[in-house]
């Protein structure tokens, strides 16, 4: 490509970079593959962008406040420039929070950009979650890289609280209070691990200096490592792409890296972090200063964790109140346990052994490139309708004492309805989904068969009136027909050839009757044969329109049928 | 096998449905569209000075901002309509570097969407697979490695070094052991005891009977936390000790936890939640029920402070008080069972 001659200052500095590190790490080769990867382009893709960009900013922003804060519980008397406060007995950890937020410019907006970033962090991550799911990216060969995925979601959270206990004010305080009860509750060595967590008794001293290592070098340590193996990954294997006209299993279709892909995803880093600085300068977030600081006999009512821990309280508050008592043995604090550990413990299990579960149901071990439109697999859809709705309750509950307040209902009648709606509702989205999904497919293959409704009329030689179809875009008719079929298993035998006795039959028997119930409904394509009498059937059709003198739309093709 | 769908070697199949092969377009793109950019030269121009005015606004944001760090005091607040009173520093400064920041993305993506090549470009997709033989091979090799080891055959040497390695992760949980010291009595006793005055808090003003009217409720402490708190500088007296105190008529106690634990009807239980610990806050003397803000756990102080509902699954515990010589409220004794949250040995 380039000769030396007429060579600018440009060229030149890209030939010797090119030069001096191919001649040391052999890059060139490297260069060469991926300079013009292939990226596809939907806008459901930059869920998962927003996630890594929100955490870079919270790797800036966390680093900028790490400069002013002091993980101390030492008790002192504020003496800063918030008046209210002027003279109170508080924690460091909390008249430092005070102090970058009155007295340190530009100290305010770093905190709200860091916090405004952690709420959208976690939501993007789970977003881009369910956008994975519900489009079954997780499908083989990604199945790993979902697991890492719930490790990320996993941690975020974890992150997110840690972060939000630092500043030692009342709401804070409280929620660590919570834990500590939480802690305490797990059995036989939960006394012991309480102790050994907060140096003693709650609150104690140390605990503030190790939650700040846990939440400034551990947990973002161990979520940069997850999140460089998950981006290798995605890159390694290529992205998905949804279903298009040129769009196969075998192809990426997309924008090369350099330069378009690179732009795009470049300038939209800069776009989120301006909004989240816009938004950290016109909306206040977690005023810490209107709490005051955590005092264990004060509380306040009403008040709300940060948006990803909802459901957890609403789970621990809506667990009726069993506990096990051996008089003289032990306590075995049900109440506890089962909303905060084991429930979020199983649901995130099961989130985390979702591709192999459907892989074991299905028996499909192909590669999957092309995602799937979620109408076109009800029951995994179903499944995550029902267990977003699951979710959903546990969410609104945690807010209970609001909603009593806003319907001025009482508390324990909104308690008990939700009770009832969790076991109840998610079953009911499950069928409606799945309803939902399948008359979705009816449709696309009513579509597909007569074409789309044009809404005007015509007159047949009878007398009688029907509508115009017309044949559906080349472009439609490539997403409506890219569907996985998942053939049924087949029915196990119990002995095999050589008279042996099949191993876990009952396994098998029930994967097959899984299988069954997984593809039964679906509504089959047209075949081949459909297609074509009804592709003639509308041309047909439609050149009697012509002749009839009805005009047609732009992207019709020519009724001129050869068949 | 035979009951699985899988395909060794060639993970990448034809999934589109059967009888879609023939007959669709699946496989050719849409014709590129040129844009107007494209084609004409004005509206490319135009494009390129959009995108250039965005970059300039940005620097111009850029020098704002360091312009309105510098100039505003950081204890300077304005009124804005509809957000109240806020830092003028935050909100200038703010604002400023935002727009910069925005404007550069924004101007980014204009370049990208206007003037860069829009057509969209085809790779394959390789199976991830490698061919039998290879697998094979490696196959082997692993085997290989693993009998020149002799870890299958030397058994003692293989039962050994998963002995020793199973205990070399023991010393990091000893070394957690002093994290914190082991517990002893501590969550089962405070700094009540027989002959304590009540206190409020946290004007520390001594409580007499008198001060209590029928249906007023008193956050209240030992005498003693306030000098243990100047010698030990933590809170975790203060974590265990609170109590209200509240007066009721005779008529209205149904029952109590003790005989004599009340004094003239006025009654104490801990302001901890048994739940997991939040100080209870809400009380609605009509009912003389006490909520916890937390769970909403609620109790009913009428009736030995039992719970009525929510998670909770322990009533408060009760303080026995008296008056001493001098008519002050005293505590009777320590609580008789642990305050808070449950714990295993509680039993
Ligand atoms: C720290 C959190 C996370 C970050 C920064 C992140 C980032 C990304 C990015 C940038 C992509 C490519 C663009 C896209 O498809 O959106 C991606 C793809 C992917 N992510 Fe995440 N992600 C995170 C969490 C998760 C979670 C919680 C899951 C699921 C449990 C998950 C599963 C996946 C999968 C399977 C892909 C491949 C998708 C495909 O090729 O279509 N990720 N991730
Ligand atoms: S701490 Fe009181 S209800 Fe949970």
């Amino acid at each position: 490509m380039s000769n030396s001659v007429n060579q600018g200052p440009i060229d030149k500095s890209i030939d010797g970079t090119v030069k001096y590190l191919d001649d040391r790490f052999s890059t060139a080769g490297f260069i060469k593959r991926n300079m013009r990867k292939v990226f596809p382009d939907h806008w459901s893709f930059m869920l998962g962008e927003i996630a890594l960009y929100s955490f870079i900013i919270l790797l800036l922003s966390g680093t900028y406040l790490t400069f002013f804060y002091k993980p101390s519980m030492l008790e002192i008397v504020y003496d800063g420039s918030y008046l209210p406060l002027k003279g109170i007995k508080m924690s460091e950890a909390y008249a430092s929070t005070l102090e970058i937020s009155f007295d340190v410019r530009g100290g305010l907006l770093m905190r709200q950009i860091h916090h405004w970033a952690a709420l959208l962090f976690v939501a993007s991550v789970s977003i881009h979650l369910l956008r994975v799911f519900f489009t079954g990216a997780f499908r083989k060969p990604r199945e790993i890289n979902w697991l890492i995925g719930t490790g990320l979601l996993t941690l975020a959270i974890f992150e997110g609280f840690s972060g939000y206990s630092l500043p030692d004010d009342l709401l804070s305080g409280t929620g660590l209070r919570i834990a500590s009860g939480i802690v305490l509750a797990i059995p036989v060595v939960g006394t012991y691990a309480s102790y050994l967590v907060f140096g003693g008794e709650f609150p104690g001293l140390d605990f503030m200096s190790r939650l700040y290592t846990i939440h400034v070098l551990l947990i973002p340590g161990i979520l940069l490592g997850l999140i460089t193996a998950h981006l290798m990954m995605v890159w390694y294997q290529k992205h998905t792409q949804y279903p298009g006209p040129g769009r196969t299993n075998n192809n990426v279709v997309g924008y090369p890296l350099l330069p378009v892909y690179m732009a795009k995803a470049g300038g939209f880093f800069f776009i989120v972090f301006g909004i989240l600085v816009l938004v950290s300068a016109l909306v206040t977030i977690n005023p810490i200063w209107a709490y005051g600081p955590y005092i264990p006999d004060q509380v306040t009512a009403g008040s709300q964790p940060d948006w990803y821990i909802g459901w957890l309280d609403g789970s621990t508050r809506l667990m009726p109140n069993w506990e096990i008592t051996i008089p003289g043995l032990f306590t075995l604090s049900l109440n506890v346990l089962i909303p905060t550990l084991i429930l979020p413990g199983l649901m995130f299990t099961i989130l985390g052994l979702y591709p192999w579960i459907e892989q074991w149901i299905t028996g499909d071990k192909r590669a999957h490139h092309l995602l799937e439109r979620p109408r076109n697999n009800p029951n995994r859809t179903g499944l995550g309708v029902m267990a977003l709705t699951f979710y959903a309750i546990l969410w609104i509950s945690g807010g209970n004492d609001i909603i009593a307040q806003m319907l001025n209902l009482s508390i324990n009648a909104i308690t008990i309805t939700m009770r009832a709606m969790l076991i109840i509702a998610p079953p009911i989205a499950f069928v409606i989904t799945k309803r939902i999904c399948l008359s979705l497919q009816h449709k696309d293959k009513e579509l597909l068969l007569h074409g789309e409704p044009t809404g005007r009329l015509l007159r047949l030689p009878s007398g009688e009136f029907i509508e115009i179809h017309e044949p559906v875009s080349d472009a439609k008719r490539a997403v409506l027909l890219s569907r996985t079929e998942l053939p049924m298993l087949p029915v196990p035998a119990s002995h095999d050839a050589n008279g042996v006795k099949t191993p876990n039959l009952w396994a098998k028997k029930l994967q097959r009757r899984l299988s069954h119930w997984w593809s039964v409904d679906q509504v089959p394509l047209p075949t081949v044969a459909e297609l074509e009498s009804a592709t003639e059937h509308t041309l047909h059709e439609l050149s009697e329109a012509q002749e009839q003198g009805v005009e047609l739309t732009k992207d019709t093709p020519a009724p001129t049928s050869n068949h | 096998m035979s009951n699985e769908l899988e395909h060794e070697g060639s993970s990448i199949l034809p999934v589109q449905q059967t009888s879609t092969e023939v007959n669709t377009p699946v496989s050719v793109l849409p014709p590129h569209v040129l844009r107007r950019a494209d084609i004409d030269p004005i509206a490319a121009t135009r494009a390129e000075r959009q995108v250039s005015i965005m970059f300039l606004l940005s620097a111009l944001f850029t020098l704002l901002a360091i312009v309105s760090f510098i100039a505003i005091p950081v204890d300077q607040y304005v009124r804005v309509p509809g957000a109240g009173v806020t830092q003028a520093s935050n909100l200038a400064v703010g604002f400023t570097l935002g727009m910069a920041i925005l404007l550069i993305g924004l101007g980014a993506i204009h370049w990208a969407k206007k003037l860069m090549p829009d057509e969209e470009v085809t790779d394959s997709r390789h199976s991830f697979s490698s061919s039998k033989e290879i697998r094979q091979s490696v196959m082997e090799e692993i085997r290989l490695g693993g009998q020149e080891s002799g870890f299958a055959t030397r058994k003692i040497v293989r039962r050994s070094l998963l002995t020793a390695l199973a205990l070399l992760p023991l010393p990091a949980v000893v070394l957690a052991l002093d994290f914190g010291p082991t517990p002893k009595n501590e969550l089962r006793s405070t700094l009540w005891g027989k002959g304590v005055r009540l206190v409020t808090d946290p004007t520390g003003r001594l409580l007499r009977p008198e001060d209590f009217q029928v249906g007023s409720l008193v956050s209240a402490h030992p005498e003693n936390l306030h000098d243990w708190e100047e010698e030990n500088h933590n809170l975790n007296a203060r974590a265990k000790t609170p109590i209200l105190v509240v007066r009721m008529s005779p008529e209205e106690l149904r029952s109590t936890q003790g005989e004599g634990w009340d004094y003239q009807g006025i009654v104490a239980f801990s302001k901890v939640c048994t739940h997991v610990g939040c100080p209870i806050a809400l009380y609605e003397h009509r009912t003389h029920h006490l909520l916890c803000p937390c769970h909403q756990s609620t109790f009913d102080l009428a009736d030995s402070a039992n719970v009525v509902f929510g998670p909770a699954a322990r009533r408060l515990p009760q303080l026995p008080i008296s008056v001493d010589s001098e008519g002050y409220l005293i505590a009777q004794s320590d609580f008789q069972e642990p305050v808070g949250p449950s714990f295993w040995e509680r039993g």
